[in-house]
This record gives C-alpha cells, sequence and structure tokens, in this order.
C-alpha cells in the first residue's frame, strides 16, 4: 500500500534552517518503519540521514519520534499505527539535531558516566565465582533489559526543565547497580542520588515506562531507589 | 586531523573491548567503532557462553573439545581449540567477577543450559555447558566490558568508520577513518593495530546480523594483502524468523523448543536419533531446507515451526524474554501458544583474516607474521571452529582470544617505536573521498547491493553446485566492474550514509569473491560447506584450510595450510 512519511530534515552545511519533506513509499502492513526509512534513502533521497544496525531493538540505535511518540523504528511495523499509512517523522526531543533525525548524545552518555556504572567490589573476588541467591539476581532483572536507545530521557519532562537532572536512563543504570547483591557501594551511590538533580528529580510521571521499547518499569525502579533513601533515612 | 596511539583497536564488540581491557594502562589506546560501543553487534547474542564449569552436571574442557572438533567437521586446529577451552572457566569467573549478571543455579552459581552440539562424555548426551543471562548474554557482557573500558578512561572515537590500514615496508603502522558527524579523514598513527570488527552477515538477503556487519577489517585487511581462511564456510543458523532473518536463540531449543514440519512431526528424530533439535547448526539448517524440499514446509512454503507451547510460562518468561518479544513484535505470533514460524538465515562467518591464538596475522603457511596487525573475533580464523561453529562457541572465542590479542599486543609495543609516519597521507584519503563524491556513475549502491543479495542467497548459501558458483563468480565479478561506475548521489560531508554504503558494498564484494573462490575450490561437503555434486567428505583432498591472498596484480590467489590434529583423529560425523 502507498505511506505518506513526512520527515523532518535539517542539515546545518547546506541551510541553517529546519524544513520537512514528504515522500511516497510502498510498503507492505508487516513491514518495519525502518524498513521504509531505508527504501526512501535508497530510491528517493541519499541524503536522508538516521541511525540504525540491528533492525530487531536489541542495539537502541534508532529510537525518533514517530506520529509524535518515541518509538525503534525498527521495532514498530506499518500495520501498528491506528493513523493507517501516514506517518510523521521527526528526531528525538531534548538533545541537539546533528542532522535530520541524529541527534548529538554526548550529553546522555556524560548523565550515565556519573553515576559509576560499573560493579564496586572492594574485596578480593574468591577463587570462583561470586555466589548469588536467585531471587536477589532478579531484583534487578527489568534494569538489564535496557539498551540506551534514550528513549525515556528524551521523553521525560523533568530533563526537559532541568539540564542537571540524571534523568530516567542513568537512574535506571543506577539501580540495577544499587541493588546487585554483590556491589559494595550502595550506600555511596544512594548518597549521591538522593538530590534533586539524582532521584528526587523523578516526580513520578510515567513517560519514561510508557515510551520504553525494553517495557522496562523504569518509573518503578526509580522508585525502588526513593524508598531506599526513605528508608536510610529512617534508619538514621 | 592526526593521532598518535601505541594501539589503534577497530571495532568495539566484545573482542575490541577485551583487548582494550588488557592493554589498560599499560599503553595508549584508541578505540575505533563505526557505531557506538554499545551498538555493537557482540550484543545480539542471545543464548549463552560456552565452559564446562559443571555447575548443573558433570563437565570436562575434554568434552567440551571434542565437541568442537567434531562440530568443526574436524577442520578447526586442535591446538588452538584446546587454548579456548581449558581457558573458557576462567573466561566465565572473569566476567562475573566483572559484574556479569548471569542467571543463578539454586546454589548461586552460574546457571547453563544445552546447546545444540554440546554432548557430555564424548556425544552420549546433550550438556548443560552454555552460561546464559536470560536470553540476552551478548547485551549484558557488552554492558559490563564497556562499562569497565569507560572506568579505565579507555579513548572511543563513536561512529569512525575504517577506510584502510597503513602500511608500510611489510608492517602495520596505524590506520586512517573516517569520522561520520564531519566526513573529516582522521589519520591514526600506531605501533600496532587490531582489527576487531566482527562478521559480514550483510552480504546475504536474510541474516541475522545488524547493518554494520559489512566485512570491513576482513576486506581491508585481504587489500593490505593478509590472507583470509576458509571463506567458504558461512553459517546459516537454523532458526531465524520467517522473512526477516531476525534470530531466534538456539536456546529456545536448549531449553526444550521442537522443530517441526507441516504434519507436526519432530522431524530431527530422523535425522539426528541421539540429540534430535540440539543437533549442530549446519545439519539442522540442511535439514529444513530438505524438509522444504520434499513439500513438507508449513503449507508447503518455505518454512517450519518451532514450537515452545510446551515450555511453560515460567522457562518462557525466565529465560526466553527477548524471543517472546521478537516473535510478537515481528511475526504477530503468541510463542506462549502458537509455534514460531522459522527458516535458516546468514549468522556467522567462520573465516576470516588468517590469524594465531596471540592474534598475529599470517602471511603463509609457515606462520610468517604481519608485523604490527592483529585480528581477534569473528574477522579472525585461528582456526576454531573450523568448518561449522557451535551456538555459545563464539563469545568465548572472541573473550579468550581478545583477551589474549590484547597480551600480545602489549608485550609488542613494548618492543617497538612509534613508526615515524608518513606526511600527505591526510591529503591522500581526502583526495580519494573528494574522488568518490565527484564521481559522475550510472548505476547506484542499492541496485549492486539487490543483485550481490540475491546471487550469494540463490547459489552460495546452504546448498552449492559447480555451475551454480561459477554463475556466482561471474555475477560478482561483473558487479565489482559494475561498482567502478557506481554514482554517488549525496555530495555532503555530514552523516553521509550513502558513502559508507558505498565504501561497505566495495568490502562485501571483494569477500562475496573470496567466499565463492572458496566455495569453488573445496570440491567435498564439510560442515556448512554443503557441495551437492560433491555430497561426501574427502579427507584426503581437503582436510586443509583454503586461504586467499590477492596478489600485487590485483588477483586473488589461492593456497591450502594444514590442519592441526592433535587429540582427535577424524571420524565420521552422526549425532
Amino acid at each position: 500500500m502507498e505511506c505518506t512519511f513526512i520527515i523532518a530534515r535539517f542539515d546545518p552545511d547546506r541551510d541553517p534552517r529546519r524544513y520537512r519533506r514528504r515522500y511516497t513509499v510502498s510498503a507492505e502492513p508487516t513491514d518495519k518503519i525502518l524498513d521504509c526509512l531505508n527504501r526512501i534513502r535508497a530510491e528517493q533521497d541519499p541524503g536522508l540521514a538516521f541511525r540504525a544496525s540491528c533492525a530487531h531493538g536489541i542495539c537502541g540505535s534508532d529510537a525518533m519520534v514517530i506520529n509524535g511518540r518515541v518509538e525503534l523504528a525498527c521495532q514498530k511495523l506499518v500495520r501498528d499505527f491506528k493513523t493507517a499509512n501516514n506517518f510523521v517523522i521527526e528526531p528525538l526531543p531534548l538533545f541537539t539535531v546533528l542532522k535530520d533525525l541524529i541527534v548529538d548524545l554526548e550529553p546522555f552518555f556524560e548523565k550515565y558516566r556519573q553515576i559509576r556504572p560499573y560493579l564496586i567490589a572492594g574485596q578480593e573476588p574468591p577463587e570462583f565465582e561470586r555466589l548469588q541467591d536467585p531471587e536477589k539476581q532478579k531484583v534487578i532483572d527489568p534494569a538489564l533489559r535496557c539498551i540506551l536507545c534514550a528513549s525515556c530521557t528524551a521523553s521525560c519532562p523533568i530533563s526537559r526543565v532541568n539540564p542537571g537532572y540524571l534523568g530516567p536512563a542513568a537512574l535506571l543504570r543506577a539501580f540495577r547497580y544499587v541493588f546487585d547483591s554483590r556491589d559494595e557501594a550502595a550506600d555511596s551511590r544512594l548518597g549521591e542520588l538522593d538530590t534533586e538533580d539524582g532521584a528526587w528529580g523523578c516526580k513520578t510521571m510515567w513517560w519514561c515506562s510508557d515510551v520504553c521499547p525494553k517495557e522496562i518499569p523504569v518509573t518503578k525502579c526509580i522508585g525502588q531507589i526513593k524508598r531506599a533513601l526513605n528508608a536510610g533515612r529512617t534508619a538514621r | 586531523m592526526e593521532h598518535r596511539f601505541d594501539v589503534v583497536i577497530v571495532g568495539s564488540g566484545l573482542a575490541g573491548l577485551r583487548a582494550a581491557i588488557e592493554l589498560g594502562h599499560a599503553a595508549s589506546v584508541a578505540v575505533l567503532t563505526k557505531v557506538f560501543a554499545t551498538r555493537s553487534h557482540s550484543g545480539a547474542a542471545q543464548g549463552g557462553i560456552g565452559a564446562a564449569l559443571g555447575n548443573e552436571e558433570e563437565d570436562s574442557w575434554e568434552w567440551h573439545m571434542f565437541d568442537t572438533v567434531k562440530g568443526s567437521d574436524y577442520l578447526g586446529d586442535q591446538d588452538a581449540i584446546e587454548i579456548m577451552v581449558r581457558d573458557a572457566p576462567r573466561t566465565l569467573i572473569e566476567l562475573e567477577h566483572m559484574g556479569v549478571p548471569f542467571n543463578r543455579t539454586p546454589e548461586g552459581k552460574i546457571a547453563q543450559r544445552a546447546f545444540g552440539g554440546h554432548t557430555r562424555n564424548f556425544g552420549q548426551a546433550p550438556v548443560k555447558r552454555a552460561c546464559y543471562a536470560a536470553d540476552r548474554t551478548g547485551r549484558v557482557i557488552l554492558d559490563t566490558l564497556w562499562e569497565q573500558a569507560l572506568q579505565m578512561g579507555i579513548r572511543f572515537f563513536n561512529e569512525f568508520q575504517l577506510i584502510d590500514l597503513i602500511v608500510e615496508d611489510g608492517r602495520c603502522g596505524g590506520a586512517v577513518a573516517c569520522e561520520l558527524a564531519t566526513g573529516a579523514i582522521h589519520v591514526f598513527h600506531a605501533k600496532a593495530v587490531l582489527l576487531a570488527t566482527g562478521g559480514a552477515g550483510k552480504i546475504y538477503k536474510t541474516t541475522s546480523n545488524a547493518l554494520a556487519s559489512t566485512g570491513d577489517g576482513m576486506a581491508i585487511a585481504y587489500r593490505a594483502g593478509a590472507p583470509l581462511e576458509d571463506m567458504e564456510f558461512v553459517q546459516f543458523h537454523p532458526t531465524g524468523l520467517y522473512k526477516l532473518g531476525i534470530l531466534i536463540s538456539e536456546a529456545a531449543r536448549g531449553e526444550g523448543g521442537i522443530l517441526r514440519n507441516r504434519s507436526g512431526e519432530r522431524f530431527m528424530e530422523r535425522y539426528a536419533p541421539t540429540i534430535k533439535d540440539l543437533a549442530p547448526r549446519d545439519m539442522i539448517s540442511r535439514c529444513i531446507l530438505e524438509e522444504i524440499r520434499a513439500g513438507r514446509g508449513i503449507d508447503g512454503k518455505d518454512y517450519v515451526h518451532l514450537d515452545l507451547i510446551h515450555l511453560g510460562e515460567d522457562v518462557i518468561g525466565k529465560k526466553l524474554v527477548e524471543i517472546i518479544g521478537f516473535a510478537r513484535t515481528y511475526a504477530g505470533v503468541d510463542a506462549r501458544r502458537e509455534p514460531i514460524p522459522v527458516q535458516p538465515t546468514c549468522h556467522y562467518m567462520m573465516g576470516g583474516i588468517a590469524s594465531d591464538a596471540d592474534g598475529q596475522v599470517l602471511l603463509d603457511d609457515r606462520k610468517t607474521v604481519f608485523p604490527g596487525l592483529y585480528a581477534a573475533g569473528e574477522c579472525a580464523c585461528v582456526s576454531v571452529h573450523g568448518a561449522n561453529r557451535l551456538g555459545c562457541n563464539s563469545l568465548l572465542d572472541i573473550l579468550v582470544f581478545g583477551r589474549r590479542a590484547g597480551k600480545e599486543i602489549r608485550r609488542y609495543v613494548q618492543s617497538v617505536a612509534l613508526p615515524a609516519g608518513r606526511a600527505g597521507l591526510q591529503e591522500k584519503y581526502e583526495a580519494l573521498v573528494q574522488d568518490m563524491l565527484a564521481k559522475q556513475g550510472d548505476v547506484t549502491y542499492a541496485q549492486i547491493q539487490g543483485e550481490m543479495h540475491a546471487v550469494m542467497m540463490d547459489k552460495v548459501s546452504v546448498f552449492r553446485t559447480e555451475t551454480g558458483l561459477q554463475a556466482a563468480l561471474s555475477t560478482v565479478r561483473d558487479l565489482k566492474e559494475r561498482y567502478r561506475r557506481i554514482h554517488v548521489r549525496d555530495k555532503g560531508r555530514r552523516f553521509n550514509r550513502e558513502l559508507l554504503d558505498v565504501l561497505e558494498l566495495g568490502y562485501m564484494l571483494d569477500l562475496a569473491e573470496v567466499i565463492t573462490l572458496g566455495a569453488l575450490f573445496r570440491r567435498e561437503s564439510r560442515g556448512a560447506h554443503s557441495r551437492e555434486d560433491h555430497p561426501r567428505r574427502d579427507d584426503a583432498r581437503f582436510l586443509v584450510h583454503s586461504l586467499v591472498r590477492l596478489g600485487a596484480d590485483g588477483v586473488p590467489r589461492m593456497s591450502t595450510k594444514p590442519v592441526t590434529i592433535t587429540r582427535f583423529q577424524p571420524q565420521e560425523r552422526k549425532y
């Protein structure tokens, strides 16, 4: 069937203004939105710029706004949209657009680096693996699905008004380490998160959970950090 | 822009990251990646990583070694395989210590599951050897190693496309890359370059591989004079999602999933009575296609069913979450209630840049090294996988040999000085890009790529014949001619993806030619290479590795090198 794609374009090397361009593509209902974009690039407009790699929702490259909502272009099919065959495609909000649908993710990864995203275990490890209760391992399971696509942070209303806020993706990774029973730095990690730029920046608006292409309950994970902070306060 | 580092690592998947971590603070390291590290294709690995830990049931490295040798159809080098499987338990413990969140046994040890071709007691029955983190094992290892590298302050150059190696007097002294965001040429002078650029599945139309898996490192090494080894062995994974090729992990069968034909028959019982649906991938892919040829595909079409219904919510919910999501999203199938439609999909290159167990690139069958050039991971051929790789041996390979390459490079860079670095490279490669952009051709990359996909899929995939391969070779050579007349329509420099497509297509055409040449040379059937006109394995003539090297005259030359056999003499391969 014929589909119309209206795509946000921007290439500051050629034109300082942003504009939209309309394309007509013939597509099957089972085609991914990414397939359509690839076809536009191959057949109509080789200059159209977007990121993509694995094309099945595991590498996190192709988050963008599709009909007003943040989605992975490789994880949405034409038939998934009630709007039938009309699509409006825009780059992720929040970040600076570099070209067309490609945004500058450096601020996203900068936030990520701030939360010390690695296991901190002071003691010399044992000769074999550290034993871990499977029930305790399961606690962090939802956060392990994260593919760092930036959908949550891009959609977060607080991230838009407070540039200092860690944002949901970085907080989710902090959750993954705070609640990893092998990590020995939970207290100092929680201390660092106990600010308005940290966990308390979250006002439980649910956008992050709503858009997450891996269906991670991001808001609830951040909520667990807040509860741990409150519990720590009561204990003191 | 010019840079100077001790070591340049190209590729940020597990092989590249593991080498970078091994080099750590001992040398200055730059990691170049055409994507972002966390988007490397190692992250798509699902099912597990093999190691005879014996956490779930008795196991030994000798059994692991035997399975790998037999799985390779006796083409793997047994000295290298022994290094890999003996180092496997240490590798797993190390990953756990770094923080990889593996699933656990009730006692809290790393959990293990069954996988294709992995057996107890030299082939008696399946064994639980694949260590896993649900069905996102590659993803969580990639995240963990990347975070380790961040912690060490390793320098990443994200979205940098490798263009060429700097080779002077037969020694590699760095690499040239294009920064995608600006189109600028960057020259990296270095004492050593490690290629860890992964596979080349995008040569084929149906593949589980990422858009980035275009064989850049293999082709660039080949153009620089390094031989490619055993390239005719291309793995088709039996269970790609129908029409899309998206990987449905072997873990699905490791957990008890069953393949069925149109009459609901568990057909693998007929082909592999002992281990059935856990036979190796080459064999199952052929069996699926045999069923389809015999009209026993579902509704007579070109796919079969993967049935997980009987596994129950608990197994599916805890261990197979991602693939259930893929089936739902892309095929509209609820795998808890209905079978998943699957067909073979191009998955892995057993062949690659000829290299030794320390990552050194080898120039010939006398183990002459290419000074300064190293390779590890899927782009390298050590060879541990021979004619067919077993599932969950790939993550193991890239971690074991990534680390070993890192160690060897650390030793090497302490013994040599940084090359002076020829002037004018920046200008040379800038001119090359300008020429590509200025050229007025009459064909686009998409047209040539489409024809390459079609011919490789049709004539150089699971089943091959002399006539088909000859036709494919002539088509690929014709495409290489037409490639010279390619027209780059996008003239900008900022994120010029079309320029990248054209470069990648050039790499893939070179590799398609080498794969086809290897397949023509090998007049036998072994592992993933199945010649219908030569259906038997022929150890007398072909128990050798193939090597293809680009001559100074631009013509590929075929030669061979012996297979190293230590513990296990070749036998008939039955399961």
